[in-house]
């Protein structure tokens, strides 16, 4: 394996909840994106971004459409961060049965961000687009080993034993045991 | 399949408790786009001239813009139509925020509301399911705390909803409904109090079809960044700091005075530390970057939002600082009443009790410092105690309820109807007849497209001009020409007139927002959208084939349908006057010129009726049928054979 094929393109997406407007542009061009045919229709409903808002207590959390739960959560946290308090959900990704949010609303079914996938890939994903304000800002990075098979047991503890004994040694007591075994 | 619209209204009866969802004809929007043009046109079928602003017959109609849910940034709007007890008149009202939108994903365009509830109630509308629901424990409430109670007896935290305070259930006539970060003004919330509708909460969950999505979508997806980085549009003035515009050319008090030489640096840096307190963020309305509305929270108040030139009216009014006019917005906001009106009623009164016209019998414990008596008045008011309840009718008739010669601190109305106070020294041609002429009762409903002033740089003028994409060519000729402190000429300014208001017709017919269109060419001649743009949105969003001499036609003939509504109920000539003393320097036979110029191109009559070749010439025979039947206009001749 080459170092360059070790690393893997991660895509994130920063939210920064201070610089959000609550417009949910966000919202409305992911699901315009994944209508289909692509723009044919708009329904938030169907975003796999949805700003929570309470605008009494200023509270505006754009969240993304994580994974399914066929259970909600049994115990929940509250979190205060600079004196306003948020809900756990608030911040939840989650497509859960105790909320509407992530659900196709005539199946649902649950919806998922897919980084708005598509060939050619676009330059930033639709919700980013829209938000001028960078609220939501866009970034892609290397990571270094993202891309190699998972390990077996066996391997990771003879890279340990190598570290530590050196390669030889270790190959040295490994054909000791092999002949030793034979016998 | 129905594009961008949804192509169904929903019509409420509260007398009867009854719920319809109608399919609406696709030719009307052919003909008027949607919106106010839609609404005007069931105004003028279903209210007939002889319906009292409060009869149950009176109709009450939120419409979500033609462009509302599609992907047009900037286009939210929401029209409210009715009639007004404070005019008679037709009532117009827009506001922002997620309403429209809502309603159009449940299903239904518009929400046609008539008759009258027995006891208070609200309305919940969750797509196909729509109930009338007691509001009997939300009397009394603030606006948005109705909107976060209702949101949490629903178990529906993404409804949307928009609310009446105390003001509109005690039918204060200038009530306004609450909604988010928006409002809408001008005196549609006292006929929801009066139909004894609480509150709408509306959740949809259904998709909007667009005609041309790749076309739609490449325009649309550059607006985001161009509107973000548009100086001229959006509320430019209440991201300023420097208010010296506004407290220079506005009067104070009851629109009695100027206060030059108020503004300086160090008011400046103690104002700009104060808003920067007491704002928790600046945010928009649906699907725009532009961030117009500030989220405020000042001590002792719950959070609120604060926008446009309401600002600087309660402390103008009062003359007071800054620090007033936060606190007190805390409770007119949830009490629902409209920021530019209620100052100056209650102005009034203070003038009219140091006139010794109203006496400590009439306001007993009446306070001595201006801030306290504007609490204290605003606490009659919305509860219509005592002379609260003459005031609670607005300048115009309380003047004429109190009598005692307090007709004559009634000087800055205009059709019954309180104006911006502004008072400026020499009439303006083309602002005189927006004022006179106009049937949206405030000027900003009327202004924006021409610019206010002339450019003194001969180059600097050409270069607008060069960029000016929103203009249509007779603007960009006269424009080169106009030095400052000159009139425009007569023609000049009727074409002004006509362009500015043709605009807002066309706003408000598809929602998009002033503050992207038609309000914000004034300064800059900038707007994001204008007559030559707007026509691709709107085919590529529903199919219609429009360019934009037909969306021109389409303004124009809203632009008349709605004239008819006020001429059938009385309107005439006469009542075509600007507010007493706006302007110092007056002109009466330059007016009359003006406004005779202005019907004829209008194709109205001498006395501002339009004509029956204007209307037929614009489709709308049935107006001038019926104006024929009731001898508003004169019959036709009999043909020869
Ligand atoms: S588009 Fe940006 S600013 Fe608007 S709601 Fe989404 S995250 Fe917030
Ligand atoms: S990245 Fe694409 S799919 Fe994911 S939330 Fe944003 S717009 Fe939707
Ligand atoms: S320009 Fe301002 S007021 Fe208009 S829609 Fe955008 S945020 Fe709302």
């Amino acid at each position: 394996m080459t170092d360059a094929a070790k690393k893997k393109i991660v895509k994130e997406i920063h939210v920064d909840l201070d610089k959000c407007i609550g417009c949910r542009a966000c919202e409305l061009a992911c699901s315009s994106f994944h209508a289909k045919p692509r723009y044919s229709s708009t329904n938030p409903a169907r975003a796999r971004i949805r700003v929570v808002v309470d605008d009494l207590n200023d509270v505006y959390v754009p969240i993304r459409a994580g994974d399914y739960t066929p259970a909600e959560c049994t115990g929940r946290h509250t979190h205060t961060i600079n004196g306003k308090e948020y809900r756990e959900c608030s911040f939840c990704g989650v497509s859960c049965p105790a909320r509407d949010l992530f659900k196709e609303p005539d199946s649902g079914l649950p919806l998922k961000c897919d980084m708005c996938e598509d060939d050619p890939p676009l330059a930033e994903p639709m919700c980013v687009q829209v938000c001028p304000h960078d609220a939501l800002t866009y970034e892609e990075r290397e990571e270094e080993g993202g891309e190699e098979e998972p390990r077996e047991e066996l391997e990771i503890g003879l890279d340990a034993l190598t570290k530590k004994y050196g390669m030889k040694k270790v190959m040295d007591t490994v054909a000791r045991m092999a002949v030793s075994k034979k016998q | 399949m129905r594009y961008a619209e949804t192509g169904f209204n929903l019509e409420i009866d509260l007398s009867r408790g009854s719920i319809e969802r109608v399919e609406s004809d696709p030719a009307w929007t052919e003909r008027y786009l949607g919106g106010q043009g839609t609404a005007g046109k069931i105004l003028w079928d279903r209210v007939p001239p002889d319906v009292e602003p409060f009869s149950p017959d009176n109709l009450l109609i939120f419409s979500a813009g033609l462009l509302l849910a599609t992907p047009v940034p900037g286009a939210n709007r929401t029209t409210v139509d009715t009639f007004s007890p404070q005019t008679n008149l037709y009532s117009h009202s827009l506001f922002g925020g997620f309403f429209g939108p809502e309603l159009k994903h449940a299903g239904y365009d518009k929400i046609i509301i008539r008759g009258k509830a027995p006891d208070l109630v609200y309305l919940w509308i969750h797509n196909d399911k729509v109930e009338i629901r007691d509001a009997g424990h939300l009397q009394g409430k603030g606006a948005l705390e109705t909107g976060a109670l209702i949101k949490e007896e629903l178990n529906a935290p993404e409804a949307q909803v928009a609310a009446i305070g105390m003001a509109g259930e005690n039918r204060v006539y200038m009530a306004t409904i609450e909604h988010a970060n928006s409002s809408a003004s001008r005196g549609v919330g006292v006929i929801m109090g009066d139909k004894g509708l609480k509150a709408i909460a509306v959740r949809g969950t259904k998709d909007i079809n667009i005609a041309q999505p790749q076309e739609l979508f490449e325009i649309c997806n550059p607006m985001y960044q161009e509107i973000y980085d548009n100086p001229y549009c959006g509320d430019v003035f209440l991201h300023e700091d420097d208010e010296g515009w506004h407290v220079d050319n506005f009067a104070w008090g009851n629109a009695r005075e100027r206060n030059k030489g108020y503004w300086n640096k160090e008011r400046e840096a103690r104002w700009k530390a104060l808003s920067d307190d007491v704002r928790l963020r600046w945010t928009g309305c649906y699907n725009c970057p532009k961030d117009c509305h500030q989220a405020i929270k000042y001590p002792g108040r719950q959070t609120y939002f604060q926008k446009c030139y309401s600002k600087l009216t309660y402390c103008m009014a009062a003359y007071k600082e800054l620090d007033f006019n936060y606190d007190i917005l805390g409770v007119t906001q949830e009490h629902g009443l409209d920021g530019y009106s209620t100052p100056q009623v209650l102005a009034f009164a203070i003038e009219l009790y140091e006139a010794g016209i109203l006496t400590d019998e009439d306001l007993p414990g009446f306070p001595s410092d201006s801030g306290e008596r504007f609490f204290y008045l605003v606490d009659k008011l919305v509860r219509r105690e005592g002379v609260g309840d003459a005031l609670a009718n607005g300048v115009y008739w309380a003047a004429r309820e109190i009598g005692k010669g307090a007709e004559d601190f009634d000087h800055n109305s205009m059709k019954k109807f309180e104006q911006l106070p502004l008072k400026l020294k020499m009439i303006n041609y083309p602002y005189f007849l927006m004022y006179a002429t106009g049937e949206k009762m405030t000027i900003t409903q009327i202004e924006g497209s021409y610019p206010q002033a002339a450019i003194a740089d001969r180059k600097e003028r050409e270069e607008f001009v060069k960029n000016w994409d929103a203009a249509p060519e007779r603007f960009k000729k006269w424009f080169l020409e106009w030095e400052p402190r000159t009139h425009p000429s007569i023609e000049e300014s009727v074409h002004i007139c006509d362009w500015n208001e043709t605009m807002h017709y066309i706003d408000d017919a598809i929602g998009t927002c002033a503050f992207l269109s038609s309000f914000r060419g004034q300064f800059g001649g900038r707007p994001p959208y204008h007559l030559y743009n707007l026509p691709g949105f709107i085919s590529h969003a529903t199919g219609m084939d429009l360019d934009p001499d037909r969306l021109w036609e389409i303004g124009r003939r809203n632009r008349n349908m709605i004239r008819a509504l006020n001429i059938r109920r009385g309107l005439r000539r006469k009542d075509e006057k600007p507010p007493e003393d706006h302007w110092k320097i007056r002109d009466p036979e330059m007016e009359t010129e003006l406004l005779d110029a202005y019907y004829e191109f209008k194709g109205w009559t001498h006395d501002g009726i339009p004509t029956k070749e204007t209307l037929d010439g614009l489709g709308l025979e049935y107006v001038s049928e019926d104006f024929m039947k009731r001898g508003i206009l004169p019959e036709s001749e009999p043909s020869e054979d």
